[in-house]
């Protein structure tokens, strides 16, 4: 071993600056180290056997082509999906640890994990379901379904819409490296400094540059959905024609860009702090750490916004078409949407009533914080009078709907409880916020994101999903996330922290068990979901659809399932809100001749050496391999320039094959046809 | 378990899920008390619309599901404008019900203001002086000082009952959240800034205090046991403190400053006059410089030269020029 | 209800579908703007950050001490002229006069080329006297905001010289317009900025 050298060789530092061979934890014989040894085979054989996979039925060509250097928006909608159930199971495992150590580390047991592992796990856990499953869902959600919702062929930039998705993937893999070469942050999602500043190792530096790209790119993606929706709308869809889904995209993008630069920002002033010994949140020198906690607010409460909006617009669209009747007041879902947008910005100090602000501060703050439930509260409402005197169909999606409606409603009365600055002193930190989160991401994030997948999956492949497993997948989430999450409010009345790996009191640990046991019910969730796609596509000629299965209401079910590269053969021209239920009320019919070409982006790789650049970089940052980070800084810089002397990247789809596409076998049943 | 007013009710459903002890619903003193109650109360006005329209949704799922023919079903009713009024209305009633609860209550626990009694109806007595506490979290300890009795302990904090007690807090290097949930609500502890809590003990008693704020690896262990004592005992306790002997001073410090996990509890006969402020402004290694006194002079246009314009255009907006406790950044002057 | 206007008669195709492609609105400008506005965000972090921190000197040199007057109203005329120059610039790009308007665009990169020459050397004497970024709270702060701005400059010379390129080797195209375009806004975005560094940071750092 180097280490074993009196002095390592200055080449040794200059090639691989930090790195030695103490930075694989899973060579440690200690619990951690056996932990992540397993991880780390299972991972590498699953690896293995995909990468052979691929080799064997010869796909790769086929996966470049068509997936990772496409620019179709389709495509990267459904990749982000994948990201996100990928990052879904590493948090999710995290979450299990968690649950795991906490049900058994009491008294004179101290569980397996040593605090310094487990909260590496609360760290990775937290920022992971953020940043990498809650964000690459809902990106994923928008980007496959506003385009189409809006009429369109494409999102104004294509191109840039591919590299947000290697950056997001770059930014991912960053964090998915930390667990098998050195270590990860210790402190918390958010990275609150001192423990931020003062941990030493790669750890935080992983934090810090994981989730720079991954915001680099959904800023870009945020700055892609406005302007698509504000310039490329079809013919006649004004914005109060807009489906509720593609306001809430907008409403969400809008945000975006008004918040996640403060990430940026907030993370690179750590960064400096970390690298080049300033002194912005230190507590010497003038520094200030309350600075950083309002900063990252100041992202992070919008953060909370970004998620859930799109599902609002899921839900939205879920609910009048499975009750058969439009929306109710639609104005009030849009001006509701807006009024959320415009608050959430208004109330970040409420995560900190008790730093000692002062009354009138938190008074303030208390009282946005509240006013964010009357929008909310109007938008139940108006779901619950879409389905009064409707006919509700309770098919999968509008399963999760009445999950959402009812767990949700709950969390925000907590939620209400939470923002009364008073009694926020006794649960601030406690149990009881943490059930609050999860009660509101799990309750209207995640049953969203299953809701909207159940019910767009046909529209992106064809066929539909698995009712059976679907309603298992629904009611081991409901029921799992209740009985984990129960406990977990009694006990954060209890007075109760979070984030503690052991406990003294063991009358406490009934309640943790149970937890585990309901953690353990939401992994059967997980594994119901996993089986229901799996049956699905075994059973996919069984389970085809034409294009319009669900008697759907907005314009992406006027087209074929799945939907043509170029969207539309005719760009549709929108005179009703719900455009397409009115289309088929009137009876209309799609024109079967008189076909232009079309014109179309033409795939890139530059997306994907951008984004593999791009995380070589951050890698080379966290390691101190300063050669790597600037070489692959210089070729990100030189990769632009050279994309940029390209001035054709534009295709046209000619008439002909437009034609033949349109008349051909599986699309021929797609006008409307199927019930 | 107190069963007063609709405490009970509330209780209820919770106790059927075992007998446990729901400390921030049933506190042992008046601050918590009182927050407790504004938490109560708000969520009571938050339920009376919650209630309602859960009920409601579980009625219109299923009266108006598809199987149901004899429903109504009106294809086009999409609006409403008398219902429109309602759905924002309820909401907005609800929050200023909620809001305006929320608002006193700010008020009237601010964590800074002095007690004015003791528990409801008590005022406190004009000759009472509140009890002084300052406080340090360590990683991963709490350090009490109790300047009119010139002692100090590790990891173990008493009052006597009904007696105001006046915590002042910082932090040495972590930033953790002070909280005693039977006392108060909790307050952050900030390295090089100070914040203040107000509160009172009502009942004798050994009660749970931790640090509410992840501050690093040992953090899951720092806790102590915080002592509601009669007025005789707290002297007797202050006594056995005394007796113990040992001296807080630098070297000590310096010892107990050392980051370690589960710290016992430590009792000191006295303490160096001072130490607390010098913790405060992050001096406490002899040769560093105040932060006191660096920001006074900041004020005043640097130390290290001197000010070349000869007037001083921050006197009116910053700290006065002599050592004295900083508070939280964004706290106004209490 | 937004169902009530309609005629019961059966609609044509044509009611409904857009027959004939027209071409794709380009939302290349809007889009840049709206980073533009992004980019507002990233600077306005840094400036509450100077804002809680000008102050914080530590100890150390404070502002009236460090910053070089003389040299900014230098810096900021080199800016600002850099700026009426790339609008000289545009005008030309406007009459179709390519020579004319790579000249112009060739003052404007010298002009900024020497503003970030100039920073430079006052951020290296800074530093030399022993007033660099680790020295307290107000210089990080300082160090980071300006550094900041001055980065997108070079970022933007460097941008300015693909499209010097790109103009002579293809010629005004459209492509090429519309990328100048997204360079003058961006231009004139930095001077902006730095009306915001020069009298914030530098007026009322000396003052106070």
């Amino acid at each position: 071993m180097l280490e074993a050298m009196p002095h390592r060789a200055a080449i040794w530092n200059f090639l691989f600056g930090r790195l030695t061979f103490h930075s694989f934890p899973f060579l440690n014989a200690d619990t951690e180290g056996r932990i992540l040894l397993v991880t780390f085979f299972v991972v590498v054989i699953v690896g293995l056997a995909i990468f052979a996979a691929i080799t064997k039925y010869r796909k790769w060509g086929y996966l470049w082509r068509e997936w990772f250097t496409s620019v179709d928006h389709k495509k990267l909608g459904i990749m982000y999906m994948i990201l996100g159930t990928v990052m879904l199971l590493r948090g999710f495992s995290d979450a299990i640890m968690m649950r795991a150590q906490q049900a058994y580390a009491f008294g004179p047991h101290m569980g397996y994990l040593p605090p310094e592992h487990y909260n590496q796990i609360f760290s990775a856990h937290g920022a992971i379901m953020i940043f990498f499953v809650g964000m690459a869902y809902i990106v994923g959600l928008m980007n496959y379904i506003m385009p189409l919702q809006i009429g369109s062929r494409d999102v104004a930039f294509p191109y840039l819409n591919n590299l947000s998705f290697w950056f997001t993937c770059g930014g991912a893999l960053m964090f998915m490296t930390s667990l098998f070469l050195g270590d990860f942050s210790m402190a918390g999602w958010l990275g609150y400094p001192p423990v931020s500043e003062l941990q030493q190792g790669p750890g935080v530096d992983y934090y810090i540059w994981g989730l720079q790209l991954s915001g680099v790119g959904t800023l870009l993606t945020g700055i892609n959905f406005v302007v698509t929706i504000l310039k490329m709308r079809a013919p006649g869809m004004t914005l109060m024609k807009m489906p509720v889904f593609t306001w809430t995209t907008l409403a969400t993008s809008g945000l975006i860009i008004a918040t996640f630069p403060v990430l940026t920002a907030t993370l690179f002033l750590l960064g400096l702090d970390r690298y080049v010994g300033t002194h912005f949140f230190t507590n010497g020198f003038g520094g200030n750490l309350m600075m950083y906690i309002n900063l990252i607010w100041v992202w992070g409460h919008p953060e909370v916004y970004i998620l859930i909006l799109p599902l609002f617009g899921v839900f939205s669209e879920i609910v009048p078409t499975f009750s058969g009747k439009p929306l109710f007041a639609y104005s009030s879902m849009v001006y509701a949407t807006i009024a959320i947008m415009i608050l959430s910005y208004l109330v970040w100090l409420h995560h900190f009533f008790t730093m000692g602000s002062g009354a009138d501060v938190n008074s303030f703050f208390s009282l946005t914080t509240m006013m964010i439930s009357i929008p909310t509260g109007v938008k139940i409402f108006n779901w619950l009078f879409t389905m009064y005197r409707g006919r509700v169909r309770y098919t999968v999606p509008m399963l999760w709907t009445m999950g959402f409606l009812f767990t949700f409603t709950i969390g925000g009365m907590t939620g209400v409880m939470l923002s009364v600055a008073p009694a926020d002193f006794l649960l601030h930190n406690s149990l009881f916020l943490i059930a609050h989160f999860h009660n509101v991401i799990i309750g209207g994030v995640v049953f969203g994101v299953f809701a909207a997948v159940n019910f767009w999956f046909p529209k992106a492949f064809g066929f539909k999903l698995d009712e059976f497993w679907g309603k298992a997948t629904f009611w081991f989430w409901l029921i799992g996330f209740w009985v984990a999450f129960g406990p977990l409010y009694i006990l954060g009345l209890m007075g109760v922290t979070r984030r503690l790996s052991h406990f003294e009191d063991p009358s406490l640990q009934p309640y943790f068990i149970v937890a585990a046991f309901g953690a353990f019910l939401i992994a059967l969730g997980i594994l119901s979901f996993i089986i229901q796609i799996y049956v699905s596509i075994v059973r996919r000629k069984q389970y085809a659809v034409g294009g319009d299965p669900w008697d759907g209401r907005t314009l992406e079910w006027s087209t074929t399932s799945p939907p043509p590269d170029y969207n539309y053969a005719f760009i549709p021209m929108v005179r009703h809100r719900d455009a397409w239920a009115t289309m088929k009320k009137l009876g209309f019919t799609r024109p079967r001749d008189g076909f232009n070409d079309i014109h179309m982006p033409k795939n890139t790789a530059m997306g994907i050496v951008v984004g593999a650049l791009s995380f070589a970089c951050a890698f080379g940052l966290v390691w101190y391999i300063w050669w790597l980070a600037a070489a692959s800084l210089l070729g990100v810089v030189i990769a632009s320039i050279v994309h940029s002397f390209n001035y054709h990247q534009h295709h046209h789809i000619p008439a002909d094959e437009v034609r033949r596409f349109e008349s051909g076998g599986p699309q021929a049943a797609a006008q409307g046809a199927s019930a | 378990m107190s069963v007063k007013r609709f405490r009970g009710l509330l209780l209820l459903p919770l106790l059927l899920l075992g007998g446990c002890n729901l400390v921030l619903l049933d506190p042992s003193g008046d601050v918590a008390r009182q927050q407790s109650d504004i938490m109560i109360t708000t969520t009571i006005i938050v339920a009376l619309i919650i209630v309602p329209v859960l009920i409601a949704i579980g009625i219109v799922a299923w009266r108006y599901r598809a199987s149901n023919q004899r429903a109504k079903y009106d294809p086009e009713w999409d609006h409403s404008p008398q219902l429109e009024l309602v759905v924002w209305a309820v909401p907005l009633l609800i929050i200023i019900a909620v809001g305006a609860v929320s608002w006193i209550g700010t008020h009237q626990v601010d964590p800074f203001r002095p007690l004015d009694r003791i528990a409801p109806g008590k005022p406190v007595a004009a000759d009472v002086k509140p009890l002084e506490v300052d406080v340090v979290s360590l990683r991963w300890k709490w350090l009490f000082l109790y300047p009119q009795y010139g002692v100090a302990t590790v990891n173990e904090l008493a009052a006597p009952i009904d007696r105001p007690i006046r915590f002042k807090l910082t932090a040495d290097t972590m930033m953790d959240s002070f909280f005693v949930p039977a006392l108060a609500g909790q307050i952050y502890t900030m390295p090089g800034m100070q914040t203040v809590l107000h509160g009172v003990i009502n009942k004798p008693g050994e009660y749970r205090g931790f640090s509410a704020n992840f501050s690093g690896s040992g953090f899951t262990d720092m806790r102590f046991r915080f002592h509601g004592l009669s007025a005789q005992d707290f002297d007797q306790w202050v006594a056995k403190v005394r007796a113990a002997g040992g001296d807080l001073d630098r070297a000590a410090y310096d010892q107990l400053r050392q980051p370690s996990r589960d710290a016992p509890v430590h009792y000191y006969a006295k303490f160096d006059a001072g130490l607390y402020d010098r913790i405060l402004n992050l001096c406490v290694d002899p040769g560093e410089t105040c932060k006191s006194q660096m920001m006074a002079a900041d004020a005043k246009g640097g130390e290290a030269m001197q000010d070349p314009h000869g007037h001083d255009p921050h006197a009116m907006s910053m700290p006065a020029a002599a050592p004295q406790p900083l508070s939280a950044p964004a706290a106004p002057a209490h | 209800m937004n169902t009530t206007a309609i005629d019961t008669a059966p609609p044509a195709p044509a009611d409904y579908y857009c027959l004939t492609e027209s071409p794709p609105r380009n939302g290349t400008l809007l889009g840049f703007w709206i980073y533009l506005m992004s980019d507002c965000f990233i600077f306005a972090s840094l400036f509450a950050c100077y804002a809680v921190l000008g102050t914080a000197y530590a100890g150390g040199p404070t502002g009236a001490e460090v910053l070089d007057l003389p040299g900014l109203a230098v810096n900021t005329a080199l800016l600002l002229v850099s700026s009426v120059t790339f609008g000289f610039a545009m005008l030309e790009m406007a009459r179709g006069r390519k020579g004319a308007m790579l000249g112009w665009l060739a003052v404007a990169g010298l002009l900024a080329a020497a503003f970030v020459s100039l920073e430079i050397r006052e951020f290296l004497g800074m530093i030399a006297e022993g007033a660099g970024p680790g020295r307290s709270a107000f210089l990080s702060s300082f160090f980071t905001l300006v550094a900041t701005h001055g980065l997108h400059v070079t970022l933007g010379i460097l941008w300015l010289v693909v499209l010097v390129v790109q103009s002579i080797r293809f010629g005004l195209t459209e492509d090429n317009v519309r990328r100048l375009r997204c360079l003058s806004m961006f231009w004139h975005f930095l001077d902006l900025v730095w009306v915001g560094v020069f009298s914030y940071v530098y007026l009322v750092g000396v003052v106070r």
